[in-house]
C-alpha cells in the first residue's frame, strides 16, 4: 500500500551492496594483498570459520556493555533525580560529572585496571563512565522541565513535592530520559571496547577488542573485519532495541513516536 | 412559589459576604515594573464578573494573586470560600477544589488520558474512589466528551482540549472559576461554541467566575458584570453591569441592546488605553 517502508529498507541495502560490490572489484582488479586490505568474500569465510570464537568473544564484551548501561540507567536516572531535589546539589556536582565526561576514558582506564584488580568490574566501570553522562544530563532536563502551568495547578491543588514528582515531573523526564538511553546504549559499547584495549585482558574470556588488537598483530586482517563487523551489527542492534523500548513506552503519547510521521 | 423563593435567595446573596474581595491590591515584580496597583473589587457569589483589558495590563496576575499562586506587594484579598475567609497575604492553604483555573493553554497532561487528567484534583487530594470517577464521567459529559474518557490529548482538536480543561476546574464543583483567557487561542466558530456552553455550565452549577478577557464582545455575552483595566500598571478604571436577558443565548448576539452595550464598554476601553503611555 504505501511505498515508503519499502525504500526505507530497500536504499540502504541497495547501497550496501553496491558499495560490497565494488570493494570486491577493485580488490581483485588492482591486486591488493588480503593483509591490506581482503576482500568481502574473504571477510564471509573468516566470519564464517572464526565465527564461534568470535560469538564467544562477542558475548564477554556484550555482558560488560550491557551491565554498564544498565549501571548508567539505574544510576544515572538517581543522579539525576538527586539534581533535580536540590540545587545546591546539582550546582555543586554537576561540573565533576562534565569533568567525568570530558576526560577521555583512555586515560583512566589504566588506574581503573590498578584499583580494581578483577577484570570484569574495572571494565565495567570504564564502560559506565562514559554510558552515564548522556543519561544524567538528558533527565536533569528533563525532570526541569514541566510545564509551568501544570505545576502552578498542582500547586493550587495542594499537591505534595512528592505527588509533584510522581504525577508531573517523572512523566515529563521520561521521553528526555530515553533519548539519553539511546545514546548511551552505542557508548557503553564503546566504552567497553576500550576499556579492552587498554586492559588486553589475557586469560581466556577475551573480548571482542582484544580479538582486534590479536588479529591485527597477527596481520590477520579478514579476522579483523569480521570482528569488526560483529562489533558495528552488535552496536545497530542495541540502538535498535532500544528505540523499540522507546517507541512503546511513548507510543500513546508522544510526538517522537508517532508512526505516521 | 418560585418567585418568592428567588426573592429569598436574592436577599441571601445581598447579605452574605462578597466571595471574593480586594482591597488596594497592587503588584510590583522588580523595582520599576509595576504590573498591578490599587486594585479594589468586591464579587458576589453567582457573578460572572470580566475581567477586560489589553494585553500586559496585569489581569493574569489579578487571577493568580486571587488564586494563592502570587502574593500581591500591597493590599490584600479575602476569600469567602469553603465555609471559611482566607486572606491571601497570610493564608497558608485554599481548601483543595475550592477555586478551579483554566489556563490560556488547555495545560493538560499528555501522557494522561481526558479522564485521567479530569481525575487529577482528586488523587491529588488523595481520594480516587467510584464516586470520584463518576465526578469525572459527569464532568466530561458536561463539556459535551462522553465517551472520551480513554482518549489522549493529542488525539482531540484544539477546543475538545480546552473543554478538558474546563471539565477539569469543575470535576470539584468549585465556588469559585477563574478563567485565564481560556478561549484566545480558539478559532472563530469554536470560540462562540464554547462561550455558549460555559454560560450553560455556569447557568447550572452557579459558580462565581472571573473571566479574563481581551475580546469587548465575548465580556459583553457572558458576563454580568464588566471591570475594564488599563495598562501598566493595571488598574480598574470602569466597572460596568451587563443588564442584557438571562439566559443569554445566540439571538443576544444581534440585539441592539447588546451592540449598544458594546459600544460603551468599548469606549471605556479605549479610553483606559489612551490614559497609558503605552497606547
Amino acid at each position: 500500500m504505501n511505498r515508503q517502508p519499502f525504500w526505507k529498507i530497500a536504499a540502504p541495502l541497495l547501497v550496501g551492496v553496491v558499495f560490497l560490490a565494488l570493494w570486491e572489484a577493485l580488490v581483485r582488479i588492482f591486486g591488493i594483498r588480503a593483509f591490506i586490505l581482503p576482500p568481502p568474500s574473504a571477510v564471509a569465510v573468516s566470519l564464517w570459520i572464526d565465527g564461534p570464537s568470535l560469538m564467544g568473544s562477542l558475548w564477554v564484551t556484550l555482558q560488560v556493555t550491557l551491565a554498564a548501561l544498565a549501571a548508567a540507567a539505574v544510576f544515572g536516572g538517581a543522579i539525576a533525580l538527586l539534581f533535580s531535589l536540590s540545587r545546591i546539589i546539582e550546582l555543586s556536582f554537576f561540573p565533576y560529572a562534565v569533568i567525568l565526561q570530558v576526560t577521555p576514558v583512555v586515560a583512566i582506564a589504566p588506574l581503573i585496571i590498578i584499583w580494581v584488580r578483577e577484570p570484569f568490574p574495572a571494565l565495567l566501570i570504564c564502560a559506565w563512565i562514559v554510558a552515564f553522562f548522556p543519561i544524567v544530563s538528558n533527565t536533569t532536563v528533563g525532570l526541569n522541565s514541566a510545564d509551568r502551568n501544570l505545576l502552578a495547578l498542582f500547586r493550587l491543588y495542594g499537591a505534595s513535592s512528592s505527588q509533584t514528582l510522581s504525577y508531573l515531573r517523572l512523566p515529563t523526564a521520561l521521553p528526555y530520559f530515553l533519548a539519553g538511553l539511546r545514546i548511551s546504549g552505542g557508548l557503553a559499547l564503546i566504552g567497553a571496547v576500550v576499556a579492552e584495549f587498554v586492559a588486553g585482558t589475557g586469560g581466556s574470556e577475551t573480548g571482542l577488542a582484544f580479538r582486534i588488537l590479536e588479529a591485527g598483530y597477527r596481520l590477520a586482517t579478514a579476522r579483523l573485519f569480521a570482528a569488526l563487523f560483529l562489533l558495528s551489527l552488535t552496536g545497530i542492534v542495541i540502538y535498535l532495541i532500544l528505540d523499540y523500548i522507546s517507541r512503546r513506552l511513548l507510543r500513546r503519547w508522544h510526538e517522537s513516536a508517532d508512526e505516521e510521521m | 412559589m418560585t418567585i418568592r423563593e428567588g426573592g429569598i435567595i436574592d436577599e441571601i446573596t445581598k447579605s452574605s459576604p462578597p466571595i471574593v474581595e480586594l482591597r488596594g491590591v497592587g503588584k510590583r515584580f522588580a523595582a520599576d515594573v509595576e504590573a498591578l496597583s490599587g486594585i479594589d473589587l468586591s464579587v458576589a457569589r453567582g457573578e460572572f464578573v470580566s475581567l477586560l483589558g489589553p494585553s500586559g495590563c496585569g489581569k493574569s496576575t489579578l487571577l493568580r494573586i486571587i488564586a494563592g499562586l502570587l502574593a500581591p506587594s500591597t493590599g490584600s484579598c479575602h476569600l469567602a470560600i469553603g465555609g471559611g475567609t482566607v486572606i491571601t497575604p497570610t493564608r497558608t492553604a485554599i481548601p483543595t477544589g475550592r477555586i478551579g483555573f483554566v489556563f490560556q493553554d488547555p495545560t493538560l497532561m499528555p501522557w494522561s488520558t481526558v479522564g485521567g487528567n479530569v481525575l487529577l484534583p482528586f488523587r491529588i487530594a488523595g481520594r480516587v474512589g467510584p464516586s470520584h470517577r463518576d465526578r469525572v464521567a459527569a464532568a466530561v459529559a458536561a463539556v459535551g466528551l462522553a465517551g472520551f474518557e480513554q482518549a489522549y490529548p493529542h488525539q482531540l482538536s484544539g477546543g475538545m482540549r480546552m473543554r478538558v480543561s474546563i471539565a477539569r476546574a469543575l470535576v470539584t464543583d468549585p465556588d469559585l472559576l477563574l478563567l485565564d483567557e481560556p478561549f484566545a487561542a480558539l478559532d472563530e466558530i469554536t470560540r462562540l461554541a464554547l462561550n455558549d456552553d460555559l454560560l450553560r455550565l455556569w447557568e447550572r452549577h452557579r459558580p462565581t467566575i472571573l473571566f479574563v478577557t481581551h475580546s469587548v464582545f465575548e465580556s459583553v455575552y457572558l458576563s454580568t458584570r464588566i471591570a475594564v483595566m488599563t495598562p501598566r500598571p493595571g488598574h480598574i478604571v470602569a466597572d460596568l453591569r451587563v443588564d442584557l436577558p438571562q439566559p443569554r443565548e445566540r439571538a443576544v448576539r444581534t440585539a441592539p441592546e447588546y451592540g449598544a452595550m458594546c459600544d460603551t464598554v468599548s469606549a471605556m476601553l479605549a479610553e483606559a488605553m489612551g490614559q497609558s503611555p503605552l497606547a
